[in-house]
């Protein structure tokens, strides 16, 4: 079985703080992680490796240079090889343009049997490159996946996440998969693997290796772009009530009282 | 519109390339470059000292956007019943075919819906494209993005708006793919440009910390998901009526790829967080899943509801259909009561909106207390007990 992930590079949004002076974001020390949704994706293709031997894995991203170390991250953790969407051209993309862009790269894998995606990413939070891809390459998808029910060479069945419960689905192959973080827990490198995904060669593609014209990617592909972006306004800070934990409890039952909330 | 620098321009202050969210500057030869990272937000321009980043216009091959007319909102149902998400769109569609002086329309796929369509034609769409079709009675991703992406075809909307819950968000990006056409994703707030007449779709990225406005100038429809709980509700018109159309649609059995064997509802009473006067939500500080026996005591005063934070749901004390936040669901509340909750930007996202946010921290220098109306430090297992004897419970 030949399986992909989707994975993206992505700056720890739960880092990420506020200057309250001027309002800017505070970017510095704020690690790059591999999206959490995605390392749910890659723990489900290990979990399918576990399973059944002759599995390969290729994990596809796109991104900058500096991508390249969550990638090896992802083949320290199982992972067979390791494809960068890399490119000027690819720049200022939208979800739109994004998909075009790593369905292109997943097409010079060849055959694949199911690829699997994080549900979204926590820089953007849309949950729609990986429809996306989807819908390029022809393929089925489901989103939304907490649970792999049953794996049966040509379908998976699989429960899909709902606001108030869940959805069982059964698809054929190939298809695509999204994942929550209900999945499962992804697991850490070993320290083995760490040594041999140094020594693995990430493959790099521009635009030519994975034949998309420039016109078709990144910013010239977009139908969205961003008209201007801000900080959210910041709320002022309200009354601490003091005192004892009576005190302030009597406090709090006047104040509701006199909004006329109790 | 793309993010350049003005090379001659640049002193290599690297003033950017601190400030930019998403790590897409770099200095080369003392210059800035912009990577391709750059999800043009334009952050680096206002902070350049040296106005040596602008936005550069790209030019678009045109389209006919004249063809497209009409707001049209997706009236999610779910075995029969009417969605309430679908209600808040045509709420704020109402607002938007004004602004645009156009009609308000919804769109809805199912087999014996006519209650729902009077429901809609009750909350203010003045047509009603009906796809009545048993195949579209559950959703599927490709049933209806095939059904809806075929009625849009024929009757060209000029705006399409969807709820972003678990099905909106599945829809929503095969829809645009079907359409040729741009989506924003989990818009909390949305209005009508008056010089361009497009709409401007505000949303949070990066976790909240940032919001962006997005446009999709030269692409129609214009797409978008919406939040669930953000926008006030259409009311509700006895007896009002509009034109229905049904829709005559192409769709093949075998274009359905995917078979929904089973249902299945885990919450066996409705959450209904969006719809709560008060919410009594708890986080981390609880140490535990029983916390939420005494939440749910003073949830009963107020005649209010439990809820809880990410980290709450994620150590497994409680469902995540109870889960506010940037994940969850966003609730505005009359009073929302946050205990044991640190105030995780995530968080806040999901409940800045509440009218009176009340906190109860041990932690003085929580961030909750930074956008907290009330605040109280100590122990919620003291201070709650205290407020229920205050209040004669």
């Amino acid at each position: 079985m030949k399986i992909c992930v989707c994975a993206k590079q992505v700056p720890d949004t739960n880092e990420v703080r506020i200057d309250p002076v001027k309002g800017t974001l505070i970017r510095e020390g704020v690690p790059s992680i591999l999206n959490p949704d995605d390392a749910n994706a890659l723990e489900a293709a290990l979990q399918l490796k576990d399973e059944y031997k002759d599995t390969t894995i290729s994990v596809i991203s796109m991104g900058p240079p500096q991508a390249t170390y969550m990638l090896r991250e992802c083949l320290a953790m199982g992972a067979d090889e390791a494809v960068l969407l890399s490119d000027r051209a690819f720049g200022g993309a939208d979800t739109c343009a994004t998909s075009t862009t790593i369905a292109a790269g997943i097409k010079m894998l060849g055959d694949v049997d199911i690829i699997f995606g994080g549900r979204q990413a926590i820089d953007g939070d849309t949950a729609q490159v990986g429809p996306q891809v989807a819908m390029r390459l022809g393929i089925p998808v489901v989103t939304y996946v907490q649970k792999i029910v049953e794996y049966t060479g040509d379908k998976i069945k699989v429960q899909r996440q709902l606001e108030d419960g869940y959805e069982v689905i059964e698809v054929k192959l190939p298809c695509f998969l999204t994942c929550v973080k209900e999945l499962n827990e992804p697991r850490y490198m070993s320290v083995g693997a760490i040594v041999d995904a140094y020594k693995k060669d990430i493959k790099i593609y521009n635009h030519d290796d994975v034949k998309l014209d420039p016109k078709d990617c990144g910013l010239n592909a977009s139908p969205t772009q961003v008209f201007r972006s801000f900080t959210p306004p910041v709320k002022g800070k309200g009354e601490m009530l003091q005192g004892s934990n009576k005190d302030m409890a009597k406090q709090l039952v006047v104040k509701l009282k006199e909004k006329h909330l109790i | 519109m793309s993010v350049v620098v003005i090379e001659k321009d640049c002193r290599g202050c690297t003033k950017c390339v601190k400030s930019c969210p998403f790590d897409a500057i770099t200095m080369e030869n003392k210059k800035a470059v912009i990577g391709i990272a750059c999800t043009s937000c334009g952050t680096c321009i206002e902070v350049c000292p040296f106005d040596a980043i602008v936005k550069d216009e790209v030019e678009k091959e045109e389209h006919d956007l004249s063809l497209y007319h009409d707001i049209w909102v997706f009236a999610e149902q779910r075995q029969g019943q009417l969605q309430d998400v679908a209600l808040e769109l045509l709420g704020e569609g109402k607002k938007l075919a004004d602004a645009r002086g156009c009609q308000l329309c919804a769109v809805v796929c199912g087999l014996n819906l006519t209650n729902i369509v009077d429901e809609l034609f009750a909350h203010g769409a003045q047509k009603v494209y009906y796809i009545e079709d048993e195949r579209l009675n559950q959703y599927t991703t490709d049933g209806y993005s095939i059904a809806i992406g075929d009625a849009i075809e024929q009757y060209k909307p000029e705006i399409v708006l969807l709820g972003a819950t678990h099905i909106g968000r599945d829809l929503g990006p095969c829809l645009a793919v079907n359409c040729n056409t741009g989506l924003t994703a989990d818009c909390t707030k949305l209005e009508i440009n008056e010089e361009t007449k497009g709409i401007m779709q505000t949303r949070p990225a990066f976790g909240g910390n940032l919001m962006a406005t997005i446009v999709c100038p030269n692409h129609r429809p214009q797409m978008s998901t919406v939040r669930p709980g953000v926008m006030e509700k259409a009311e509700r018109v006895d007896g009002a009526k509009g034109e229905l159309i049904r829709v005559q649609i192409k769709l093949k059995d075998e274009d359905i790829r995917t078979k929904v064997l089973e249902v299945i509802k885990t919450v066996q009473k409705k959450v209904s967080l969006t719809d709560a006067k008060v919410i009594v939500s708890g986080g981390m500080g609880l140490g535990n899943a029983e916390g939420f026996k005494l939440l749910e005591r003073l949830a009963k005063a107020f005649g209010g509801t439990v809820a809880a934070s990410r980290a709450a749901v994620d150590a497994g004390w409680i469902d995540h259909a109870y889960q506010v936040g940037q994940t969850g669901t966003t609730v505005k509340p009359s009073i929302y009561f946050a205990c044991g909750i640190s105030g995780a930007i995530q968080h806040v996202a999901g409940m800045q909106n509440s009218d009176l946010i009340i906190a109860i921290n041990t932690n003085e220098n929580a961030p909750i207390f930074d956008i907290a109306d009330i605040g109280m430090t100590g122990d919620l297992y003291k201070i709650i007990p205290d407020i229920l004897e205050e209040m004669g419970m």
